[in-house]
């Protein structure tokens, strides 16, 4: 339909969202289920001496309580995999349930299974553990350290894994010939993602058939099928089926596959019934894979005009104590190769080094690698504009990559194919109106008083891990393109199965949209069929702000191969070849005689009744396609924020933030905008509020929302954004993606704002998130 | 041990003999398959749990069933009053304001208590009104949005 794209049509998903009838998994009930809960260690590191189930089974209702032992008993694999593998990777084993050793708060030890969820509770509370506890290292630098504690024995020094990429030589050329160098000693805070649903799973094995559904919090149930059955629970792939069921958000979170829903899976066979376990929220913040957590010394050299000659980092990033599903690939293919940013930097070099800590795993979370590359990049770009005496606007002028030099290669491995950065910061300066704000920031200054600064973040982003023969190379165990199976029906409505996995971003309304576009149809004609992997082909899933550049490609691609089909029944029906016809607005046509042309609904009845119909054709109008990117996409934007500063009591307050984004076309507006909201909240609250702290011993001392500061509705204030749009050039929508930008913007634009205002004290840097506090010490020292 | 309670959910009354302890969350979820109320924590403080209890927005993750009994519980499934969503639902879905959808029930019941007591408020009050739940998918923004939505649609 004509129009369709680029509107905001009302999202389909939400009327079962707003009348409560949405499903999650935690909704679902079935005959004969019972309830897990799970054991946990509360020690950062300690050796297992023993474990007393007795007073737990001797409660009544109490199914049963397993600890390691029944997971080697069952004859399993019993572990959680890494998926992505770098060269000399550390790869220790992760069992489901600790064995002998435990190496962080939260660490699985037993389960119990019982008729009711509080009696499982009760009854885990009388599992007597018997534990010996170790010195733990939970601080990233800490554990690289002469005589740390050591997380695993294979991995000396807590050392899972060295990397670089760029050149080291020509980057230590730049800084001996540069005119102005700027460097920088800076943490990026450890987050917990905090999805408002926790983690939960039901799983329902048989025994008379040997199969097992799993209905979980999943944002890619093929991905979690493919590890629970190969590496945990030793199942056939094929008679696990997995379903999303309503997901109630993930960034990130939802990817990687955890001990805990194996450990559910394992009870349901044992018992041969199902059993559910919904994880409380200190549990989930034990156990989801956090975020971040680096620590880094990074250095710009420029020229005396103000050019980058060279860029230089060097990262200790935190994986916990064992490695998470995609833990690996965060801090260096997808953080190492984004040091370009938006400018052009003849010489990087960026070095790596992956450090187990007695933590909670770390893996990706919203951004993953791309928020802590920019905020390197422009808090470099920010101290820039000050040694050079440019300021931060036109320090990043002068060096962002100019429109005629796309495609362009980066010294850090990617290679850009589209950019136009110049009007995105030209939009959010006139948005944010900033010669006005620069005389009120003077008169503040020469005033006293509270002071106000301006931050910019110009950021690029790479979507869509991309193509799969390139990311195997560097490690990942997985493909990365993505799955469409559309079906037109013999009455020309058409459903789709995505292997893109919705939660909470609205896919079936997008999804919806594009193939409405494509083929002429309303969109309410179009079904959209996600999450389940019965229904649906293999499919990588929803992550990486991959699921309309990949996901929606696979869609337009499985649409064209319809109308391609369509066009050969249309022309043996109309009496033409198949060359001369067109397709347009639901119809097929002749080219040049109007009058000579069938709609979408005949062309698909006929290709059901396949009556009269071409030989060399098969019957039905359907088409699969696996799309595989060429190449990743590169969304970009610059961001401003503005905040007043207390300098007496060290409060921040948001005043403005203004966005400009470029994610390619837009398919859905409303929804895009609603991504960056959510981004930018995301951001903000990691640099002004979240924080995962872990005391010496290795306890998560902000582990409840009593002490770890989600954004709430009154902190936060209304985002002012725009786009410039320039259409991805390799995928058939020219789509970029959207889904993490906001919070890979934002961190960086509030700090240099926060900074920009405390300039006047001699202050260059505060570590996130800056708390009242911080700001009170950094301006009173 | 069980005690008896006798209340009104969605205007039709209930019978029930719970556990003393038996949180008010569970007993609507899992005892009367209302399961609009979420639970996102156990600190009473994401708010994705939020009922009206006689008309007040309570937290029903930090109510004992027990505690309910002679009161008047409205939950998500029963803002929707003959087929017709409410104001403030139509207002959610109007402004893009849910994305996951987990803390929106709880979000819309906070917000009816909100316009309850303040039919117009300005954007500053909502966002001081609906502070007691948290939302990690829409930013708050067209939260905001929605609400004032509805406000207009009520006046
Ligand atoms: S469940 Fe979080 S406040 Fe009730
Ligand atoms: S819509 Fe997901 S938590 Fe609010």
């Amino acid at each position: 339909m004509a129009g369709v794209l680029g509107t905001s049509i009302k999202r389909r998903e939400d009327p079962a969202l707003i009348t409560g009838r949405g499903k999650y998994t935690d909704d679902l009930k079935v005959e004969g289920m019972a309830h897990a809960a799970i054991v946990r260690s509360p020690y950062a590191h300690a050796r297992i001496r023993g474990i007393d189930a007795s007073a737990a089974e001797a409660l009544p209702g109490v199914l049963a309580v397993l600890t390691a032992r029944d997971v080697a008993a069952a004859g399993i694999p019993g572990v959680v995999p890494v998926g992505w593998l770098l060269p000399d990777l550390k790869t220790p084993a992760h069992p489901m349930i600790a064995a002998d050793t435990v190496r962080h708060v939260g660490d699985a030890v037993a389960v119990v299974v019982a008729e009711d969820r509080y009696l499982a509770r009760d009854a885990a509370d009388r599992v007597a553990v018997d534990y010996e506890p170790l010195d733990a290292v939970a601080d990233v630098v800490a554990a690289l350290e002469d005589g740390a504690p050591a997380v695993h024995e294979e991995a000396p020094g807590n050392v899972a894994f060295d990397w670089e990429i760029g050149e080291r030589e020509s980057v230590d050329a730049a800084f001996a010939s540069a005119a102005h160098t700027v460097e920088l000693d800076l943490r990026n805070n450890r987050l917990i993602p905090h999805a408002i649903e926790p983690r939960a799973v039901l799983a329902s094995y048989d025994s008379s058939t040997g199969e097992m559904t799993i209905h979980m919090t999943s944002q890619n149930p093929h991905v979690h099928r493919l590890l629970m059955t190969l590496a945990s629970l030793g199942m056939p792939e094929h008679k696990v089926r997995i379903v999303a069921p309503e997901v109630g958000g993930g960034f990130g979170s939802k990817i990687h596959h955890y001990a805990d829903e194996a450990i559910v899976g394992l009870c349901s066979m044992k018992l041969d019934r199902p059993v559910k376990w919904t994880a409380t929220r200190t549990e989930t913040n034990l156990t989801d894979a956090h975020g971040r957590d680096h620590s880094t010394h990074c250095a710009l050299a420029l020229d005396a005009d103000g050019r980058i000659t060279g860029l230089r980092v060097d990262t200790a990033a935190a994986m916990g104590a064992y490695l998470s599903t995609f833990a690996p690939a965060v801090p260096t293919y997808l953080y190492g190769t984004l040091m370009s940013g938006q400018y052009d930097i003849p010489a990087i070099h960026c070095h790596v080094t992956g450090v187990f800590t007695h933590t909670t795993p770390v893996d990706a979370y919203r951004g993953a690698g791309r928020p802590e590359a920019t905020y390197v990049v422009e808090r470099l770009m920010h101290l820039a504009g000050d040694a050079t005496g440019l300021g931060p606007v036109e320090v990043r002028r002068r060096n962002f990559v100019p429109p005629d030099a796309f495609p362009y290669q980066t010294q850090v491995a990617l290679a850009y194919d589209s950019g136009n950065y110049g009007p995105a910061m030209d939009r959010a300066l006139e948005m944010i109106g900033y010669d006005d704000l620069k005389s009120e920031q003077a008169s503040r200054r020469d005033n006293g008083g509270k002071q106000i600064g301006i931050g910019f973040s110009s950021y690029i982003e790479a979507c869509g891990l991309a193509p799969s023969a390139v990311v195997g190379s560097l490690g990942a165990q997985a493909g990365q393109w993505e799955s469409a199976d559309v079906r037109v029906h013999p009455t020309a409505s058409v459903t789709v199965y995505t292997g893109s996995s919705s939660h909470g971003q609205g896919h079936e309304t997008t999804f919806s949209q594009i193939v409405a576009d494509r083929l002429g149809i309303d969109p309410e004609a179009v079904e959209v069929i996600h999450g389940d992997t019965d229904l649906v082909q293999f499919g990588m899933g929803t992550y990486g702000s991959r699921s309309a550049a990949v996901g929606g490609s696979a869609i337009a691609r499985s649409v064209d191969k319809i109308i391609e089909k369509g066009k050969k029944i249309a022309a043996h029906l109309l009496e033409a070849s198949a060359e001369d016809l067109e397709y347009e607005d639901g119809s097929f046509r002749v080219a040049g005689s109007p009058d000579r042309s069938l709609a979408l609904g005949d062309v698909a009845l006929q290709a059901y009744l396949a009556h009269n119909y071409p030989d060399d054709l098969e019957p039905g109008l359907s088409a699969t396609s696996f799309y595989d990117p060429a190449n990743f996409t590169y969304p970009f934007g610059t961001h401003v924020c503005v905040v007043e500063v207390d300098t007496e009591t060290g409060s921040i307050e948001l005043l403005r933030y203004a966005a400009v984004d470029d994610v390619g076309n837009v398919i859905n507006p409303m929804i895009v905008d609603g991504q960056l909201h959510g981004g930018l909240a995301q951001g903000i609250g990691q640099a002004l509020w979240e924080n995962a702290v872990y005391d010496e011993s290795g306890q998560l001392v902000s582990g409840s929302l009593m002490d770890y500061a989600v954004p709430k509705i009154h902190n936060l204030i209304p985002f002012e954004l725009d786009r410039t749009t320039t259409p991805c050039p390799h995928n058939p929508l020219g789509v970029k993606g959207v889904g993490e930008a906001g919070a890979i913007a934002s961190p960086a634009a509030v700090v240099n704002a926060v900074v920009d205002a405390l300039a006047p004290f001699g202050i260059s840097h505060i570590d996130m998130p800056l708390t009242p506090e911080k700001v009170w010490r950094a301006v009173n020292s | 041990m069980t005690v008896s309670i006798q209340l009104e959910v969605n205007g039709k009354p209930v019978q029930a003999a719970v556990e003393p302890r038996r949180l008010l969350v569970h007993f609507l979820r899992e005892d009367l398959g209302l399961t609009g109320a979420n639970i996102g924590c156990e600190t009473s403080l994401c708010g994705a749990c939020t009922v009206l209890l006689d008309g007040d927005a309570v937290k029903s993750c930090t109510m004992l069933a027990a505690q309910a009994d002679g009161a008047s519980v409205t939950t998500i499934e029963g803002l929707a009053q003959n087929g017709e969503l409410h104001p403030l639902q139509e207002g959610f879905w109007e402004k893009h304001g849910l994305q996951c959808g987990y803390c929106t029930p709880g979000m819309i019941l906070s917000a009816n208590y909100l316009l309850a007591q303040n039919p117009s408020p300005n954007d500053e009050e909502i966002r001081e009104g609906l502070k007691g739940n948290i939302c990690r998918c829409t930013g708050y923004h067209n939260i905001v949005e929605a609400v004032k939505y509805a406000a207009e649609r009520m006046s």
